[in-house]
């Protein structure tokens, strides 16, 4: 049985990697089938307003945001640098679930400008195993930097 | 004074007057000062707040008009105040939470203590301390009050004017505005649903171009037009205000089906489908056809319907080459759960990531960037003519070329 914590951390990794590296399409398959993936701001969520910056309640609508990402949607080329930490393993909940929550700071690196903070905040996870492989039932990223910096594109 | 005002600026628009645009509107610090005194602290109306953002006595809520912070405010009678966020005093900016409720705001400089009007209720040691000091005999609070905007509500909406001259806000929206307006705001109360901001690195007039600009919405939204949201193949209708100030885009759904038209536009992708087809799931809940009718209203607001997706766009300015992008996203208090979760799916077009508005924040980042270092050139507005008439289609850039024209008669250049 390998270390729980390790476990999460490759899993962190792995979702990270996915985002900055532009694997896109390895995103979804993160999360399980029903998966939920939700991007609120942190003045929504303290004040239990339910509007979402991106709401993705499947993994199919995880894989049509990509598809919108790299076919319909235009924006200047960016990278994007995932740091995650302060990571927090929560009890394990009913049904095998595991709440874990971590601190995110995403830098965002235009061409022709210095490296900004994008955006930074806390995720709130439930992590499932499933076919032996631990995946998000559910990741909310509650982000701090309430006023973006124009757009949104990537999944924080 | 039109004179004046053009030496003051050092500035003359293009001689083909409304069909250009003259690149120094977007970055010269001078137009945008003026545009703070003569448009946002003018005889307009600026959007500010939902009623429903501030329910009860004492709820308050921040926001700004043009770069001027306000609070808009209930009191204890319902009645709704909105006043500068500047203290009467030494002008600090007293109120720093971005909404709340109170029974009075206090400036923490020196606490000077104002009740939910605007009145000067407390001046700590006005009579001095031990008979030393204190302000003058004659010093009278009520001569000492926060400014006080003018305020109209209209079926759930609020709007603020820093000029007691502005005109009736019904009279203000003219006839034809006010029935679009009615559309959505139809006195139902409302639901709030939550807040999205973003800051657009381009001048605020770039927002009202674009959503007066249904040119673009054809070419440049790939979603919008694979999924006939927004077409130009589809019934459509661009109107004006007799002032050419505010203006409306309206468009009914089509399918998503190759013709004449969408073989024509490089961004039709007749093959795209959705995986999961719950993102959109459009259901009508307005009369008539439209589907889609986005209205701008001068100076700060859009108001959006696509398909059940309901929102305030609200422009702050934050100085020529920025402004803030709040949206206000919202529902009717008698939405069925079904319809809340509808709305809130559909968000995902919207906001700053949203599958639609991505393109059009990233489009007015690159203009401001096009634009800025050549003074001397100009924009063209020639689609559909060089007129500031409505017309019954798409094909035509006449609404912002109503919306210069009245910009250069408040402005006087
Ligand atoms: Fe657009």
């Amino acid at each position: 049985m390998p270390d729980i914590r390790s476990e999460i951390d490759a899993l962190f990794v792995d979702y990270c990697a996915a985002i900055d590296d532009m694997e896109l399409e390895r995103w979804p398959e993160l999360f399980c089938e029903d998966g939920l993936y939700k991007i609120i701001s942190r003045e929504n969520f303290d004040r239990g307003l339910p509007l979402a910056t991106m709401l993705c309640e499947s993994r199919r609508m995880m894989a049509d945001r990509v598809v919108t990402m790299r076919q319909t949607q235009l924006y200047a080329p960016r990278h994007l640098r995932h740091i995650v930490g302060n990571i927090r393993v929560g009890d394990h909940g009913g049904g095998g679930e595991i709440a874990v929550r971590s601190n995110f700071l995403v830098l965002q690196t235009l061409l022709d400008r210095p490296t900004e903070i994008f955006s930074t905040g806390r995720y709130l996870d439930k992590l499932v195993r499933q076919d032996g492989r631990l995946m998000f039932s559910e990741r909310i990223c509650v982000f701090d930097t309430v006023i973006i910096p124009n757009s949104l594109i990537f999944p924080l | 004074m039109t004179a004046a005002i053009s030496n003051r600026l050092d500035r003359s628009w293009p001689e083909q007057g409304h069909a250009r645009v003259p690149y120094w509107v977007y970055t010269d610090p001078e137009v945008y000062r003026l545009e703070q005194e003569r448009i946002f602290a003018g005889p307009s109306w600026s959007f500010v707040a939902l009623a429903c953002e501030i329910p009860n006595p004492g709820d308050f809520k921040r926001t700004d008009i043009g770069d001027r912070p306000v609070v808009v405010v209930r009191d204890d009678t319902g009645a709704i105040t909105v006043v500068a966020n500047r203290c009467a005093h030494r002008g600090v900016q007293f109120c720093q939470k971005d909404h709340g409720n109170t029974r009075e705001f206090m400036c923490p400089y020196h606490q000077w203590t104002y009740d939910l009007r605007g009145n000067l209720i407390g001046v700590p040691f006005r009579r001095g301390v031990n008979k030393q000091g204190g302000m003058p005999e004659d010093f009278d609070p009520a001569s000492h009050a926060l400014q006080r905007l003018q305020v109209a509500e209209r079926h759930g909406a609020i709007f603020a004017s820093f000029d007691p001259a502005a005109p009736p806000f019904e009279q203000y929206l003219g006839a034809s505005m006010l029935g679009y307006y009615d559309r959505v705001f139809d006195g139902r109360e409302l639901r709030l649903l939550g807040y999205s901001r973003q800051r657009i690195p381009g001048n605020w007039k770039l927002m009202f171009e674009n959503i007066k600009d249904p040119y673009h919405a054809s070419l440049l939204h790939v979603f919008l037009v694979t999924f006939g949201l927004f077409r130009a193949d589809q019934p459509s209708e661009v109107r004006m205000d007799e002032t050419g100030r505010h203006s409306v885009l309206v468009s009914s759904r089509g399918e998503q089906k190759l013709n004449e038209t969408t073989g024509a536009m490089k961004s039709f992708r007749q093959d795209f489908k959705l995986s999961d087809p719950r993102l959109l799931n459009p259901v009508k809940e307005f009369a008539g056809d439209a589907t889609v009718v986005m209205q701008t209203l001068w100076p700060n607001l859009i108001i959006q319907q696509q398909s059940n997706t309901l929102a305030m766009r609200q422009m702050v300015t934050r100085g020529p080459a920025a402004f803030d992008l709040n949206w206000t996203f919202f529902g009717y208090a008698d939405d069925s759960a079904e319809m809340t979760e509808r709305r809130l799916r559909q968000a995902n077009l919207m906001g700053p990531a949203g599958l639609v508005s991505i393109d059009d924040g990233e489009i007015m980042e690159f203009s401001q960037a096009g634009v800025t270092p050549y003074d001397d050139e100009s924009g063209l507005l020639e689609m559909g003519g060089r007129d500031t008439e409505g017309v019954p289609h798409m094909v035509t850039e006449a609404a912002i070329r109503a919306f210069y024209k009245h910009y250069r008669l408040v402005m006087g250049i």
